[in-house]
């Protein structure tokens, strides 16, 4: 039987009258990559905000690893091995590549007074660089993080929200922005990286090729709910996510593959 | 440790050594000059750290004023050793940044200058008031001891700068390697995105929190040093918020790109305001402005951006010479 790490019971937020998101019930088991798919507005980012601590539920449980996170702030989530990244990347955009990922190590490894300690020390130097390396970023270490292109801006995005090396890593689109010739390259890289580390991964997404290439199972939103919650080439062919979500257009590159053959 | 002992390190040696020697040969006026340098210093380090983080505090004689108070009150119960009321000041100024710190650490921009400014304003409103403190006349003070011991008058500025400049060297170099620790990198951290290092797993509030507790520190302990060089504390000279506005001006004329600029402009500073005073007695406040507005112009990031700039344009000529070598 799969552990679950996250489970997430009757969450709901309500904005004054306007219902965000409601009666969502899921689990997610160690190991597993989930993908959130669904329309601008249909509540993705305000569950990715509530389970990790930035918003707080109007009702609802939300337990990480057997705790409960309700009441918890982004930081003490953060800190219990639940991380996640930004639509729009959150990095220190006047510093470099490398001062970003060495303040980033610098507070995940704070102990006590080791906060007053010199940031800068040969095994911290030698993490972020290897950090660097495993996101494929290297080349820009020396680069302030304003002239970065979008998507490496979301590498080090990711590579910096990962430092702790989280049980669950929750990505807030981390394609968007991204050129169409880029998004599986990038993803390669992100995948890639998570995987060295066993990291559960759960990524908002609005292109359904990426969703079927690198998600085992996918969580669909509409209206504040989730329609549906099966692996992916049976969410792909479900009616009302077809109808609500992606479309009755869109044809399932699983289903392409039967078509050829 | 060798990344502890850095060009600063050596920088704030030598400047030590330096004094050391000057000393020998200043007169007294000038002792005064540099021990209020070095006071006034002391505090916009203070700034500095909070500058770092994105912050302005409009109201740090709050804090300069707590701790040449102290001074004054602790003399009255006859305590007079300089070592136990640099102590007692810095005390009693990092006890109210502590406990105030938890609401200013809410706030940001012009909310958190002004709200500094609103206490060191109540805190001059309840001077100016009460008698016991001295009120608008404000309380002498006697010369102080140093472990017990007393200098005689002609040596006594003599020694206290001995004191005050080795009490500034090891803030300023405290000061340094906190800027160089992880809590002093998170001064840029929290400026940038505070919701990353929230993420990451601090709290910002905290983060800014420390560094509030830090900045009445040493503004306490450069009114400390006001307070026994001077020899008086009133209102007007340690609290009001004119007094706060000079910390600014000497941040902004000195940068915020190292602990030992705050130094090189509180000394400029001390001497623009001298000259303009001595010079220009009707009009020392048009050249104070003049002079903030051709640094603002010319210089905004500070006196210390000379050197930056120079080092700039150094390493581009380096980088040129290089290249033409390569293509001959």
């Amino acid at each position: 039987m799969m552990t679950p790490v996250l489970k997430v019971q009757d969450l709901e937020k309500n904005f004054g009258g306007v219902v965000a998101a409601r009666d969502i019930n899921v689990e997610v088991n160690e190991g597993e990559t989930i993908g959130i798919i669904g329309a601008n507005g249909a509540g993705k980012t305000t569950f990715v905000n509530m389970v990790t601590g930035y918003l707080p539920p109007s009702s609802g449980q939300v337990e990480f690893l057997g705790k409960n996170l309700i009441g918890f702030k982004p930081r003490d989530v953060t800190k219990l091995g639940l991380c996640r990244s930004f639509q729009v990347p959150q990095v220190f955009l006047s510093e470099t590549v490398f001062d970003n990922m060495l303040v980033a190590y610098g507070i995940a490894e704070q102990v006590g007074w080791n906060l007053f300690r010199p940031i800068h020390t040969d095994e911290r130097e030698h993490r972020v660089d290897q950090q660097l390396s495993r996101y494929q970023i290297s080349d820009y270490r020396d680069t302030p993080a304003s002239a970065l292109p979008q998507g490496v801006r979301k590498l080090l995005d990711i590579a910096m929200a990962t430092v702790r090396n989280p049980k669950l890593v929750m990505l807030d689109e981390p394609t968007s922005g991204i050129s169409v010739e880029e998004k599986f390259d990038l993803m390669d890289i992100i995948m890639e990286a998570l995987r060295q580390e066993s990291t559960t991964v759960m990524f908002i997404e609005h292109d359904m090729e990426i969703v079927e290439r690198f998600v085992d199972r996918v969580w669909a939103f509409y209206q504040g709910e989730i329609i549906c919650d099966a692996p992916t080439a049976k969410a792909m062919v479900d009616e009302k996510v077809r109808e609500f979500v992606i479309g009755q257009e869109y044809h399932p590159a699983h289903l392409q593959g039967d078509a050829n053959a | 440790m060798t990344r502890l002992f850095d060009k600063t390190f050596w920088g704030l040696t030598i400047g030590l050594v330096a004094l050391f020697a000057l000393n020998f040969l200043l007169e007294e006026w000038m002792r005064t000059i540099g021990l209020q340098t070095l006071s006034r210093g002391l505090v916009a380090i203070g700034l500095l750290i909070l500058w770092r983080a994105g912050l302005v505090s409009f109201g740090h004689a709050l804090f300069f004023g707590f701790g040449a108070y102290t001074v004054a009150m602790l003399q009255i119960v006859g305590v007079r050793d300089v070592f136990l009321l640099m102590i007692c000041g810095i005390f009693t100024a990092g006890m109210l940044a502590f406990l105030l710190g938890f609401l200013l650490r809410q706030y940001r921009a012009i909310f958190f200058a002004l709200l500094n400014m609103a206490f060191s304003m109540i805190l001059y409103g309840v001077l100016a008031k009460v008698e016991s403190l001295g009120s608008t006349d404000g309380i002498g003070i006697e010369q102080v001891t140093f472990l017990g011991m007393q200098p005689g008058d002609d040596s006594y500025r003599f020694v206290l700068f001995i004191f005050a400049v080795v009490f500034s060297y090891v803030s300023a170099l405290a000061a340094h390697w906190y800027l160089k620790s992880t809590l002093g990198m998170m001064t840029m951290a929290v400026r940038e995105n505070e919701i990353r290092v929230e993420y990451l797993g601090y709290s910002a509030e905290k983060a800014i929190h420390s560094k509030y507790i830090i900045s009445g520190v040493l503004a306490g302990a450069g009114g400390v040093i006001m307070a026994v060089t001077v020899g008086h504390v009133d209102p007007d000279s340690m609290v009001y918020w004119p007094v706060s506005g000079d910390f600014v001006f000497i941040t902004i004329l000195a940068g915020t790109g190292n602990v030992s600029a705050t130094f090189i402009g509180a000394l400029v500073y001390e001497l623009l305001r001298t000259y303009a005073f001595e010079f220009a007695p009707e009009i020392w406040q048009l050249i104070l402005g003049g002079a903030l507005l051709l640094i603002i112009m010319f210089l905004p990031d500070g006196l210390w951006s000379i050197r930056s700039e120079w080092r700039h344009k150094k390493a581009i000529r380096a980088a040129n010479r290089a290249r033409a070598s390569v293509e001959k």
